[in-house]
C-alpha cells in the first residue's frame, strides 16, 4: 500500500480545481500523472504535500495520515524553481537536508555523491543565480532527493532541460525507484511518462478520464495505429470497414483501426497492387488515448 | 536541534554576512567613533593654537579684569595687550597675526568696546568678549551709584522656587527627568529596530517566497514556526548590532572619559533609573517588537516580488511614527487624554504606556490590561498571520494590496 487519494475535492472560491480523484498509488512504482496546462495536477500535489488542503476527501500514506510536520518521508520538486538565488549550492542544500531532519555529515556525503553523478561537482561552491536553468534544475533535483524520501513528488522534471540532461534525470529516476522509492510525477511529453510509468492517469479539468497500469489501458483501448509506405495510391483504404481515421503522409498513410484483425483486411487489399516498403502494427500512443478519452487534441 | 532552531540560525547567520549588514554596522562604529574623537579632529584643524585677539586698552583699567573674566569661560580665546596706534593693530589683522582688534576704554565712567575683525560678523569671539565684559560693566555701574557688591549680587542671582506633591505616591522632578531619558532612550531604539528589523523581515519573506523556497520549507516545516523562526533570528541579529554599538560606544566613552564632561548617562539620567523601569523597558520592548515584526512578516508573504515590500510597509511605518510622535508630544504632558487613550492601543502601547508607567503611576490594572491587549493582538496577528503566510506561498503576480490579504486567508482555508 502506497499513496492513496480517496475521492479528492479542491475548490477555489466555487471554481472546482480537482473534482473527486481516487488514485491508489503502489509502493516502488513511477506514476505519472498527466493533463493539459490548468488540469489540476499541481493542485493534486500541492494537496498531496499538505500545502493545500482537500475541500473534501483523504490522501493516506500506507493507511495512515501523513503527518508533514515530523515526518521527512515526502521529497518534492516544484515547477518552478525554488531555490534562494544567493545562497551557495552546497549552503542551500545543507540547509534543506537539514531541515529534512538529515545530519551534517550525511548531507555532505550526499551532496558529494548526487553532485557527480550529475557531472557538477564543480558548481558546489556556486551561487544558484550563477548557474544555467538546467543546471539549476538538478540543483533542485538533488534538494528534493537529498534526504532519501520514500515518496518523491516531482512536477515537470524535465521541462527546460536538454536531452542529455533529460536522459540523466531520468536514470536517477530510475535508479531511486528501483531503491524502493515510490514516485509521481506529471509532466506534459507524453514520451516522457510512456517510457517511466507503470501506472498513470490523466486529469482534464480537474477529472481523471483515464487511470491504471499503461499496459492495460492500452490493451482495453482496443484500437491500433497502422502504418503502411507504399509506391501506389492508398486513398481507397479510408472508406474500408473497421478504419476510424486515415492520414496521408508523404509515401503512405497512417491509418487508426479499431482493432488487431482489421490489420489483416488491409493486408490482404494491398496484395499484387505494387511494391510495399512498410506495413507497421503500432500499439496505441498515449496521446491518442488522450484525444479518444478527451474529445480534444492535447497539445 | 529542531527545525526552529535550524530557521532560526540559518536566518541570523545568512544575514549575519550580509554586506548590507556589515556596512551599515561597520558605518555606525565608524559614527560613533567619530563623535567620539570630535574634539580631537576639531582641533587638529584649527591647530593647537588659541585665537588670539590684540586689546588696547585706553583706561588701563578694564584689560586685567577682562583677561580674567575671559579665562573662566571655556571658549579658549587669548587676549594681548596692544599699545600701537589703531592702523598697525588693524595691519596685524590683515596680516593673520591676530584674529581680531579690540579696542576698548572708559566713557562716563561705563566700559565701551569696539572690534574690528576681517569679517566683522557677530561670531563666537564677539560674543564671548561681550559675556566678559558684561561683569565689568555692572561692577563699574554699581560702584559708580555707591551701591554694595552683596546688594547687586542679591538683585541678580535667580528667585528661590520649589515644588511639593500632595498626592503621596507622585514622582519627584530629579526621577522625572531620570525617566525622561530612559523614554527617550526607548523610543528611539523601538523606532529604529521596528523600522530597520521589520523592514528585514518583510524582506527575507518576500526574498523566501518570489524565490519560491517557501513552497519547498512549507512542506516540511509548518508556516507559523516559520515565521517566528524568522522573527527570533532576526531578533537575534538586532541584539548582535545593537550590543556590538553598545560596547564600542562604551569603549569610546571610557577611553574619552577626560574630554567628555557628564557622559552620556549622566545626559539621560540613566543612573537614576530603577530596576522596575528597566524591566518595564524589556517587556514593553520585546512585546512591541514582536508585535511589528509578526505584522512585518505577515505582510511580507503577501508580496512575490521584493520591490512590492516597501509599499506594504508603509502603513507598519505609520503606525510606528503615530506612536513616536504622540510619545513625544506626552513627554511634555504625560496625563492628557490623548496619552491615556492612545496608551491602550496595542500598537501604540510599547511606547506610549511605557512613557506612562515611567513618568507617572500608574494603576497595575491598567499595565496588566495594556500587556493583555498587546499579547491578544499578538497571538490573532500570529494565528492570521500563519495562515496568510500559508495561504500566501500560493499567490504570485503582481500583489501589493491588503486585498490580497483575504485573498490569501481564503487559499489557506478548505474551500
Amino acid at each position: 500500500m502506497g499513496l492513496s487519494l480517496n475521492q479528492v475535492t479542491k475548490t477555489f472560491s466555487g471554481t472546482p480545481a480537482v473534482q473527486d480523484l481516487s488514485l491508489e498509488i503502489p509502493e516502488g512504482e513511477i506514476f505519472g500523472l498527466l493533463g493539459a496546462n490548468g488540469a489540476g495536477k499541481t493542485t493534486t500535489f500541492r494537496i498531496i504535500i499538505g500545502l493545500l488542503e482537500a475541500s473534501s476527501g483523504k490522501v493516506l500514506w500506507q493507511g495512515k495520515k501523513i503527518n508533514y510536520h515530523e515526518n521527512n518521508i515526502i521529497g518534492y520538486l516544484p515547477e518552478e524553481r525554488g531555490l534562494y538565488p544567493k545562497l551557495k549550492v552546497n549552503e542551500q542544500l545543507t540547509y534543506l537536508g537539514r531541515l529534512r531532519g538529515m545530519k551534517k555529515t550525511d548531507i555532505n556525503h550526499e551532496i558529494t555523491r548526487w553532485l557527480e553523478r550529475f557531472n557538477v561537482p564543480e558548481y558546489r561552491n556556486k551561487r544558484v543565480e550563477e548557474l544555467s536553468k538546467g543546471n539549476q534544475q538538478k540543483i533542485q533535483f538533488i534538494s528534493a532527493v537529498l534526504h532519501k524520501p520514500k515518496l518523491l513528488i516531482l512536477d515537470e522534471p524535465f521541462s527546460g532541460l536538454d536531452p542529455v540532461n533529460v536522459e540523466l534525470l531520468k536514470q536517477a529516476v530510475i535508479e531511486l525507484k528501483e531503491n524502493g522509492t515510490s514516485i509521481v510525477f506529471s509532466s506534459h511529453r507524453m514520451e516522457h511518462v510512456e517510457e517511466l510509468c507503470e501506472y498513470l492517469c490523466i486529469l482534464e479539468k480537474g477529472k481523471p478520464i483515464v487511470q491504471g497500469k499503461l499496459a492495460e489501458i492500452k490493451r482495453s483501448f482496443g484500437k491500433k495505429n497502422l502504418r503502411i509506405h507504399a509506391d501506389f495510391s492508398l486513398a481507397y483504404l479510408e472508406k474500408m470497414n473497421g478504419v476510424l481515421k486515415y492520414q496521408p503522409m508523404t509515401n503512405g498513410c497512417s491509418l487508426q483501426i479499431i482493432q488487431e484483425d482489421v490489420a489483416k483486411q488491409v493486408f490482404d487489399t494491398l496484395q499484387y497492387k505494387g511494391f510495399v516498403r512498410k506495413f507497421e502494427l503500432e500499439e496505441p500512443s498515449l496521446n491518442d488515448i488522450f484525444i479518444e478519452k478527451a474529445g480534444t487534441s492535447y497539445e | 536541534m529542531n527545525k526552529f532552531g535550524i530557521i532560526v540560525a540559518h536566518t541570523y547567520l545568512s544575514r549575519l554576512k550580509t554586506k548590507s549588514f556589515l556596512i551599515t554596522t561597520a558605518l555606525t562604529i565608524a559614527l560613533i567613533f567619530l563623535a567620539g574623537n570630535i574634539q580631537s579632529i576639531m582641533n587638529l584643524f584649527e591647530g593647537n593654537d588659541n585665537e588670539v585677539v590684540a586689546v588696547k586698552d585706553d583706561s588701563n583699567e578694564i584689560f586685567a579684569d577682562l583677561k580674567q573674566q575671559i579665562d573662566t569661560i571655556e571658549h579658549p580665546l587669548e587676549l594681548e595687550k596692544f599699545s600701537g596706534s589703531n592702523e598697525s593693530a588693524m595691519n596685524k589683522v590683515h596680516e593673520g597675526e591676530y584674529e581680531g582688534y579690540l579696542h576698548v576704554s572708559i566713557t562716563n565712567g561705563l566700559p565701551e568696546g569696539h572690534y574690528y575683525s576681517l569679517q566683522g560678523n557677530p561670531s563666537s569671539i564677539t560674543s564671548t568678549i561681550q559675556q566678559g565684559m558684561q561683569p565689568i560693566k555692572l561692577k563699574m555701574a554699581a560702584d559708580s551709584a555707591g551701591v554694595d557688591p552683596s546688594t547687586v549680587e542679591s538683585i541678580t542671582s535667580p528667585v528661590s522656587f520649589e515644588t511639593t506633591a500632595l498626592e503621596a505616591d507622585t514622582k519627584s522632578a530629579a526621577e522625572m527627568d531620570s525617566a525622561r531619558g530612559l523614554v527617550y532612550v526607548m523610543l528611539f531604539l523601538l523606532y529604529i529596530s521596528v523600522i530597520m528589523y521589520g523592514n528585514m523581515i518583510a524582506l527575507d519573506v518576500a526574498i523566501e517566497k518570489s524565490s519560491r523556497v517557501m513552497e519547498i520549507l512549507v512542506s516540511s516545516v509548518p508556516a507559523i514556526t516559520q515565521m517566528f523562526a524568522k522573527i527570533v533570528g532576526i531578533a537575534l541579529l538586532g541584539f548582535t548590532q545593537f550590543l556590538t554599538i553598545i560596547l564600542v560606544a562604551y569603549f569610546v566613552i571610557q577611553s574619552k572619559q577626560e574630554e567628555l564632561t557628564g557622559g552620556v548617562f549622566e545626559y539621560f539620567g540613566l543612573q537614576g533609573a530603577t530596576a522596575s523601569t528597566f524591566i518595564y523597558a524589556l517587556i514593553f520592548f520585546l512585546l512591541g517588537y514582536l508585535l511589528y515584526a509578526t505584522l512585518s512578516a505577515m505582510l511580507g508573504s503577501l508580496v512575490s516580488r521584493t520591490e512590492d515590500v516597501n509599499q506594504l510597509m508603509a502603513p507598519v511605518i505609520y503606525l510606528i511614527m503615530i506612536a513616536f510622535f504622540v510619545a513625544i508630544y506626552g513627554l511634555s504632558s504625560p496625563d492628557s487624554t490623548i496619552v491615556t487613550v492612545t496608551s491602550f492601543i496595542p500598537f501604540f502601547t510599547p511606547m506610549i504606556m511605557f512613557l506612562r508607567v515611567t513618568m507617572l503611576h500608574v494603576p497595575i490594572w491598567e499595565i496588566a490590561l495594556s500587556f493583555g491587549l498587546m499579547i491578544a493582538v499578538i497571538v490573532i496577528l500570529a494565528v492570521i498571520g500563519g495562515k496568510v503566510y500559508k495561504g500566501g506561498v500560493l499567490m504570485y503576480g503582481k500583489s501589493n494590496s491588503l486585498k490580497d490579504l483575504t485573498k490569501a486567508l481564503q487559499l489557506s482555508k478548505k474551500e
